[in-house]
């Protein structure tokens, strides 16, 4: 039997429950096997009602799934919210010393788990660790794997030993008195897999392709990633500012960029929002830049902490005038990384703004990746002058060439002056009126996009090929859609085209995969079906149109359901 | 050496008789007089009859948006810090669309220099209020009188500044004194620059500054290291009106505690991927 087993760690903000679900995950990837965990948590500091699902696998896997098989309840509210998503063999595990009166349920087991911690580890605030350990016992997992992990995680000292023994008081408490039957979860193997977010392997990315200025403002689901190279600014000779807002972090950026360095920023919808004029100034001056994306539900504050994919129009058209960009949404957490690299070698090669798209499932989810092979990070920084390349008066930042692409030299580097404007200009960088003049720089600049157009990968495939029954999706939902296809393929010829590449559209592609399908279904996290009407716009193609847009990430079921009742 | 023909630039679009003139006559006298070659110094303008100053002389040139001169500044600066970075703006440009930047560079202690071109009106839109325009003042946008003006010298008082001038376009060689301390002043130095328009503010014309203006240093016993003395000079404006360094102090550049800048300029430092290796093996 293939194993599928899924953990759900719910209580209040400020209980641990993140703390929880992330060690249960990085103990199981330890131990061989794949993990998916996401988090569902409200826009608040304490109270309220958070959960984290770690879904463990012996395959890949990358979606959610709501059938529960230990639910682990911090907190009695948490039992009376995710009781229907149980299994039928599935069991729960709570604090018994907190709740009031005795549950009926046979399938919770109760555990005095503050008692324990403050008996065991000397401080009740190590209750959510004697979960931790409870919940492995539930399933024969040994405590040696947490241990080290524990270990890690707080490093040598009284806290780990704390929390080492913590686990363990939740652990021996469970085998001495679960009377249920216990799962059988051990260790597979010793592969060490990485278990990160979307946002964790973006910061990576960016820090292997020699990203060395960050200028951002905090705002759900990016703002890990500006902690992260804050956190490792000292260490990797690199600079993360904390701007005054998003309108000068996208701005000290462009400055960054301007000066020679390659540099980023990163915010959600309505920090991107403040961006957009950054957006054409980078366009306008050809300055390289990266920005990330992480849509949340909007309009507005929105749903700040859940998700949606509702900004593919607002980033494609971002900003007034014609000017070349390119938009990425990484499929999955290892794509995340990948695409950061390929964001910094766009950016700089074609002088444009690149837009990492994500959204807040896959920023904040975690996922296991077997590991990124350091030695096939290319850095292609693009055409670049040196004095030596000619006379230095003779310059000129916005040269015209038949690619488009003009060499960039760095101020103060050489005694090439670099003079580039946010009017029109002229090929040396002055601001112009004249209508010749214009109309070279805006066609030099669009001519990138005939080249630009050739670096967008073939979009993944998965399933039927020539399928009656193409499934379309892009960016996060990758995972949902690909177990989508594998549950229905048995009784459906089903396929999945998949775009984490999106501008320059993969129009021939895209149109001929539609054209040998019986029918398309386009799904999406937002309201309007946002990427059907891009096929639409670029292809001429009509599609079915398959929305969520309840601020939660699509399950396989889910999708499954929907296309059932479609194809009827 | 370096000369005035070095910094000799395009032919400019201003008006004749434009208070810029002498800004820019002051700002290459200053480069000339430090001996600063221009390939050694960036100019980051806003928009504006200000912001197109950097074409009429020679440098390195990023001319941004309206209110944004400062960000792109900062950004280069920290990317190359031995790039002499010059902020150029006008006062909507500095006080109005870029208000929020201003403040924080300010505090942040930034080592730019910020050049305002302060006229009190806008120009380039032809003859609306300025956030520095008198109280009263009419002007097309505000039929019924300019609202308070905000006072720039106070405000970067207050919000912490390092080095707090003002200079008059109409006095070339003062102004260009004052752009030479700010240049070599290690931190975020604010040169507010009274510029009078011809075109639009009839009201403060060179006569109505040159029969108000005086001279700080030759104030008897002030002290520009003396933040309480500035405090109550900056809020002088009237019959008299303070022109030169209200207030000097020497506080850390944020550019100084950046740990990453102990190596060099962060656009001189190698790319190498494998450096990550570590930062991989945390998730492990």
């Amino acid at each position: 039997m293939p194993t599928d087993f899924n953990y759900l760690v719910g209580g209040e903000a400020g209980q641990g429950v993140q703390s929880v679900g992330l060690l249960l995950g990085k103990v199981f990837a330890r131990g061989g096997y794949q993990v998916f965990a996401d988090q569902d948590y409200e826009s608040r500091i304490r109270g309220g009602h958070n959960f984290f699902r770690v879904r463990v696998k012996d395959s890949p896997v990358a979606a959610i799934s709501e059938q529960i098989h230990v639910l682990v309840a911090l907190n009695q509210e948490t039992v009376e919210l995710h009781r229907e998503e149980l299994s039928p063999d599935g069991a729960g595990i709570y604090d018994n010393g907190k709740s009031s009166g005795t549950p009926t349920d046979d399938w919770l087991f109760g555990i005095p788990m503050e008692r324990l911690a403050e008996e065991n580890a000397g401080d009740k605030i190590m209750t959510n660790t004697v979960a931790l350990g409870a919940a492995l016992a539930m399933v024969g997992y040994g405590l040696d794997t947490a241990s080290a992990v524990l270990t890690q995680y707080f490093g040598e000292g009284k806290i780990a030993e704390g929390n080492v023994a913590a686990a363990k008081a939740g652990y021996d408490y469970t085998r001495e008195n679960y009377r249920g039957k216990f799962r059988q979860l051990r260790p597979i193997s010793q592969t060490k897999r990485m278990f990160l977010t979307g946002n964790d392997a973006l910061s990576l990315g960016a820090i292997a392709a020699g990203c060395k200025f960050m200028a951002a403002y905090p705002m759900t689901p990016t703002t890990s990633i500006m902690e992260y190279l804050a956190a490792k600014a000292k260490e990797y000779d690199l600079v993360m500012v904390h701007a005054e807002d998003e309108i000068a972090a996208v701005h000290m950026a462009i400055g960054a960029s301007y000066a020679g360095t390659r540099a980023m920023t990163a915010t959600s919808g309505g920090g991107f929002c403040l961006m957009v004029e950054g957006i054409g100034l980078a366009g306008m001056t050809e300055t390289p830049l990266v920005i990330i994306e992480g849509q949340r539900s909007g309009p507005a504050i929105g749903l700040p902490t859940r998700t949606e994919q509702g900004d593919l129009q607002f980033v494609l058209n971002a900003h007034h005038g014609d000017f070349p960009r390119a938009v990425l949404a990484p499929a999955t957490v290892e794509d995340c990384f990948w695409s950061a690299v390929k964001a910094f070698n766009l950016a700089d090669r074609y002088q444009i703004p690149v837009i990492l798209l994500t959204d807040h499932h896959l920023a904040s989810s975690y996922g296991t990746v077997e590991g990124f092979d350091l030695s096939k990070v290319a850095i292609d920084r693009g055409l670049l002058y040196s004095d030596k390349d000619g006379e230095p008066s003779g310059y000129l930042r916005h040269r015209l060439t038949e690619s488009g692409i003009s060499p960039r030299a760095f101020p103060g580097l050489g005694k090439a002056l670099v003079v580039t404007d946010s009017d029109e200009h002229d090929e040396a960088g002055h601001l112009i009126e004249d209508a010749e003049t214009r109309h070279a720089q805006v066609d030099k600049r669009l001519r990138k996009l005939s080249s630009l157009k050739r670096e967008i990968g073939a979009p993944p495939q998965y399933g039927a090929k020539k399928p009656d029954c193409l499934l379309m999706g892009w960016g996060s939902t990758y995972g949902a859609l690909r177990e989508a296809v594998d549950i229905l393929a048995p009784d459906v010829p089903v396929g999945l085209l998949h775009l984490n590449e999106l501008w320059p559209f993969p129009a021939e592609v895209v149109s001929k995969a539609i054209q040998e399908a019986k029918d398309t279904y386009v799904v999406e996290n937002n309201a309007t079906g946002q990427l059907a009407r891009l096929i639409r716009m670029e292809t001429g193609k009509e599609t079915k149109r398959i929305l969520k847009y309840d601020g939660r990430p699509f399950t396989p079921a889910g999708i499954v359901e929907s296309v059932k009742k479609e194809l009827g | 050496m370096v000369t005035t023909a070095d910094y000799a630039g395009l032919k400019s679009a201003w008006c004749p008789g434009c208070g810029n003139f002498g800004i820019l006559r002051a700002l290459n006298k200053a480069l000339v007089e430090l001996n600063i070659e221009p390939h050694q110094v960036l100019l980051v303008s806003g928009i504006g009859q200000a912001g197109k100053l950097p074409h009429y002389t020679k440098g390195n040139v990023f001319n941004s948006l309206h209110g944004r001169p400062v960000p792109p500044a900062i950004g280069a600066k920290i990317a190359n810090p031995s790039l002499i970075v010059i902020g150029i703006s006008g006062d909507g440009d500095a006080y109005g669309e870029g208000g929020n930047h201003f403040m924080h560079a300010v505090r942040r202690n930034h080592d730019i220099t910020y050049l305002v071109h302060n006229n009190q009106v806008y120009g380039l839109t032809k003859g609306q209020t300025s956030p520095t325009s008198d109280l009263g003042y009419v002007t097309k946008s505000t039929p019924a009188g300019a609202s308070s003006p905000v006072n720039p010298m106070f405000l970067a008082l207050a919000a912490g500044a390092t080095f707090v001038s003002r200079g008059f376009a109409g006095e070339v060689n003062h102004l260009s004194d004052l752009i030479k301390k700010g240049i070599n002043h290690k931190g975020f130095a604010l040169i507010d620059i009274l510029q009078p328009c011809v075109s639009f503010n009839h009201k403060n014309t060179y006569a109505w500054y040159q029969q108000r203006v005086y001279k700080l240093e030759d104030e008897k016993g002030y002290d520009p290291a003396n933040k309480d003395m500035a405090l109550v000079k900056s809020q002088e404006w009237g019959e008299r009106i303070p022109i030169g360094v209200f207030y000097q102090t020497t506080l850390p550049t944020y550019e100084d505690q950046i740990p990453a800048l102990v190596k060099g300029p962060l656009v001189t430092q190698d790319i190498d991927p494998r450096r990550a290796k570590n930062l991989l093996a945390e998730f492990m």
